[in-house]
């Protein structure tokens, strides 16, 4: 992984930046002890570590414009970091840059039922909001895995999903507004708690950007009505081809159930051994289908899908009839993660999108890529919306095994684009997946993207080396040459 | 006299626009032309008519996608999507006929351009939030594209949702790929009669934060509630709210149940069934109330708690009729003709609350004097600008449609 060169002009200025930085911050604010910032090295994709040249945290929308305007004017780099859980190095620091941690923003600033939205700091957690409005009958619908530890700025930063986003959407679907500051240090508001935008979807481009338009410093989200009913369906298979063809029976059952969760016969194995769900062990697939709404709404579609996965071909099929049970039916999948982490001394989680219908084609091919490179993998996934989670399992320890898990990782997701599919469906690209942003994007493509970078950050200042594998000068790729079309235009039809 | 150019394919329209970028002439974007008076009037040399773009290219129901060039006809994709038992679920609204254009002829291209929606946008979200992919024009004359054919994708910034609502001023939309979705099978309107705005506005927060999962809450005032041409709206002769709920036929039954009796200390309830609540939502969907005559049209987002409140105030001053979609968050207005239009008034009553107003119908002369979008603080203005720039350098694309500047 190759990120921009350090320069070392600006490292040899450590002390004196600290300083000018102190300035405009509590002395404690500012972490230049080499132990200290150690602790911000690597985010959740822990593969790829680097300590920061300076970490800042700052506990104000004032404090995040002062310290933007001063790095943008005496060009140093800047790498924002929410909760550090992202899974594609998005917070992984520079050599040459400051550190960047909203860790200080963790109030939510105004709960209002009455617009059924909650105002948040950038670093309150996820499952926080939930929690504040659970006791009013409310929820916040986006539920990231990680949601007991990610920020909600992070979220915002990623698009990030979750179990239920097939249902109820991405962070981009429950966002209304934010506060951000851009990199020279203006603050701009976007949205509110009403509907649109009155100009461009600004807000819209932001969510998603993974910290290189602007630094998030307050966000408003929806927040919903908790649903008063909800079932699960644990649903197994004898092979992958048919709990695939269920998924898609139901939907062209007209049924978008709140979540339907995959996982393959050695993800089923390590998470039974795990937390003993009551898995069926003898099963190659197995599915998790959750219901919710009214009672009446619930019970009717349990029924259709038990029907269904039944023609499907299911080899066994249990509905939840307690809470407790549909928890548990849950247990196994929530905990894969860490369940496959006991049996590897570490793995690659990938994030790959394919359409639903190549499901069993994408297995397949998986399984003979796992055969060439003697690694083993594990797949959870979100089958509802097509949504891979192969885990890659591999030990660092072991000379030329990250190599291979990483050369592995990237054929798995050049075969999701390869059937009609894209790279990152959550977890973003960040520096894992940027070289292969080529696979997807042509050089036409990725200049557009780059050009709009430019509009927010000139310098190319904020968070270089993540999402985009070739860095242009912006004044570059504002240039205009223009090949006039003059052989074919003056035959287009006209009126 | 300007040129009408018509491009066959993505091709010949990267063409058209190159030739424009090259001779530095502004071009118009239209599709089937129906919203051309909506936005700012745009100071272009020709026209770049995009509707022989058209036709669907790939619809595939289990995949919950479909693609298809932005000329094609909203009728030709809905007729489509009935015949599968899916739909657009934002709703896409027809209104052409506010401007005087026949009814079902906008195109996929224009909805998304200008990311409308209707009553649903409570619940299934705006165009922005459908739409899963584009292939466009920028205005240097370039083909790119972003997006792609699946629902979930954080691959790249999300230029879908900037290009959504950009009213052609940064780059012609060649196909898009929206995201399609099962149609309800069942469908219920809870009426509650005689409440004044405040106690609508109540009253649909209340059902909107009750999980019954409504999917549709207008409250529309006497005068507007008798000319939906709907029987039993018309004739209890007083304001009515609306509250929808969908889904399959047990579910939308039993909270249609469930919201009868919570509304029923509000005031008498009724309910609309079938075909009479499809017109009824169809009329706040389309503004089909607001349609005769050459009023102003105003349409304005709010926080919904502030409907009631910004409304009235704006309505008072303006001599103005309105009626509330979103649960309160969207005011539609009708006001006799002015030389600002209103609009000095109407941004004065939601500075205090957030929210902006778009100036749907109005005179040329008035749409050139007054800002159609909502105005925008120095900061945000001036990163529009530079967005702009990032894709249309030489502003050759819709020139001032959207504000007079950029």
């Amino acid at each position: 992984m190759l990120m921009p060169t350090p320069d070392s002009r600006v490292i040899a200025r450590r002390a004196d930046i600290a300083t000018a930085l102190r300035r405009m911050l509590p002395a404690d604010s500012v972490i230049d002890a080499e132990d200290a910032r150690r602790a911000y090295e690597c985010d959740a994709l822990t593969a790829y570590r680097q300590s920061p040249m300076l970490v800042v945290l700052p506990r104000s929308t004032e404090e995040v414009s002062l310290i933007l305007a001063y790095c943008h004017g005496e060009g140093i780099k800047v790498v924002p970091r929410g909760a550090g859980t992202s899974l594609s190095g998005g917070a992984l620091p520079l050599a040459d840059g400051v550190l960047l941690g909203l860790g200080k923003f963790n109030r939510i600033l105004d709960i209002d039922f009455a617009n059924r939205c909650v105002t948040a700091q950038p670093g309150v957690t996820n499952l926080a909001i939930t929690q504040a409005v659970a006791g009013a009958g409310f929820y916040y619908a986006p539920d990231p895995s990680s949601q007991i530890a990610c920020s909600i700025g992070g979220n915002v930063a990623e698009n990030s999903g979750g179990v239920h986003c097939l249902k109820y959407g991405l962070t981009t679907n429950n966002l209304l507004g934010v506060e951000m500051v851009l990199m020279n240090g203006e603050v701009v508001r976007l949205g509110g708690k009403h509907f649109d935008s009155g100009g461009y979807d600004l807000m819209g481009i932001v969510t998603g950007s993974e910290g290189l338009l602007g630094v998030i410093t307050e966000v408003i989200v929806r927040i919903l009505a908790k649903p008063p009913h909800a079932r699960a369906l644990l649903l197994g298979f004898d092979a992958n081809e048919t709990a695939g063809a269920c998924v898609a029976a139901i939907i062209a059952d007209g049924i978008i159930p709140a979540g339907m969760e995959m996982m393959d016969r050695p993800a089923i194995h390590a998470a039974e051994d795990f937390v003993h769900a009551g898995y069926p062990r003898d099963v190659a697939a197995l599915l998790i289908v959750e219901l919710d709404g009214t009672l009446a709404e619930v019970d009717e579609l349990v029924g259709k899908v038990e029907a269904i996965a039944r023609q499907s071909g299911a080899v066994s099929v249990r509905s939840s009839t307690s809470e407790a049970e549909r928890a548990r039916f849950w247990a196994g999948r929530k905990a894969a993660f860490p369940a496959v982490g006991r049996i590897s001394p570490d793995y690659f989680c990938m994030d790959g999108t394919i359409p639903r219908k190549k499901l069993s084609e994408v297995l397949t091919r998986m399984a003979e890529m796992a055969a060439r490179y003697g690694l083993r993998v594990a797949n959870v996934f979100h089958a509802g919306d097509g949504n891979l989670h192969p885990l890659i399992l591999y030990d660092a320890n072991r000379p030329g095994d990250l190599e291979k898990a990483e050369a592995f990782g990237a054929d798995i997701l050049k075969l999701c684009v390869a059937v009609g599919g894209v790279l990152t469906g959550e977890h973003g690209v960040g520096v894992e997946k940027r070289d292969l942003m080529g696979t997807m994007f042509s050089d036409v493509d990725l200049d557009q993207q780059l050009r709009l970078k430019c509009a927010f950050d000139p310098g190319g200042l904020l968070n270089p080396g993540k999402v985009f594998p070739v860095l242009h000068r912006c004044a570059e790729m504002g240039r205009v040459h223009i090949q006039r079309g003059v052989t074919r235009f003056p035959e287009l039809p006209r009126f | 006299m300007g040129k009408l150019i018509k491009p066959r394919d993505a091709k010949e329209t990267a063409e058209a626009i190159a030739w424009a970028a090259a001779d530095k002439v502004a071009l118009e974007l239209i599709g089937a032309g129906t919203k051309r008076d909506l936005g700012r009037p745009v100071a272009a040399d020709h026209v770049l008519d995009l509707s022989a773009l058209a036709g669907v290219r790939d619809y595939e129901p289990a995949e919950l996608v479909l693609t298809a060039g932005t000329g094609t006809k909203i009728a030709e994709i809905e007729s489509m999507l009935t015949a599968a038992n899916q739909e657009l679920a934002f709703e896409p609204p027809d209104w052409g006929p506010i401007w005087g254009a026949e009814a079902g002829e906008a195109t996929l291209g224009g909805i998304i351009a200008c990311n409308l929606s209707g009553p649903r946008r409570i619940k299934a979200g705006a165009a922005r939030d459908h739409l899963l992919g584009v292939a466009a024009v920028s205005g240097r004359g370039e083909i790119f594209k972003a997006g792609g054919r699946v629902v979930k994708n954080v691959t790249g910034y999300d230029l879908c949702k900037l290009l959504a609502g950009s009213y052609g001023t940064l780059a012609a939309l060649t196909e898009v790929s929206v995201k399609v979705l099962p149609r309800p099978e069942k469908l219920r309107s809870v009426l509650v009669f005689g409440l004044n705005a405040e106690k609508a506005v109540a009253a649909m927060a209340a059902a909107l934060n009750s999980p019954n999962d409504v999917s549709g809450a207008a409250y529309l005032p006497r005068p507007i509630a008798a000319v939906t041409g709907v029987a039993r709206v018309v004739d209890p002769g007083t304001s009515v709210v609306a509250l929808r709920v969908e889904g399959t036929e047990a579910s939308a039954l039993a909270r249609n149940d469930a919201l009868r009796e919570l509304l029923g200390p509000f005031g008498p309830i009724e309910e609309l069934h079938g075909m009479n609540s499809s017109r009824f939502w169809r009329g706040i969907r389309d503004a089909t109330h607001f349609v005769a005559g050459e009023n102003t049209i105003w349409r304005i987002s709010v926080p919904p708690a502030e409907g009631a409140r910004v409304a009235l105030a704006i309505a008072d001053s303006l001599e103005a009729y309105f009626y509330l979609d979103w649960g309160g968050g969207l005011i539609w207005l009708s006001a006799p003709e002015r030389s600002d239009g209103g609009a000095k008034i109407i941004h004065a009553a939601i500075a205090g609350c957030g929210g902006h107003a778009t100036l749907i119908r109005a005179s040329a002369a008035v749409r050139e004097a007054v800002p159609v979008f909502e105005p925008q603080a120095p900061a945000l203005a001036a990163l529009s600008r530079r967005v702009k720039e990032a894709f249309d350098p030489l502003h050759i694309l819709n020139p001032g449609r959207m504000y007079a500047d950029r």
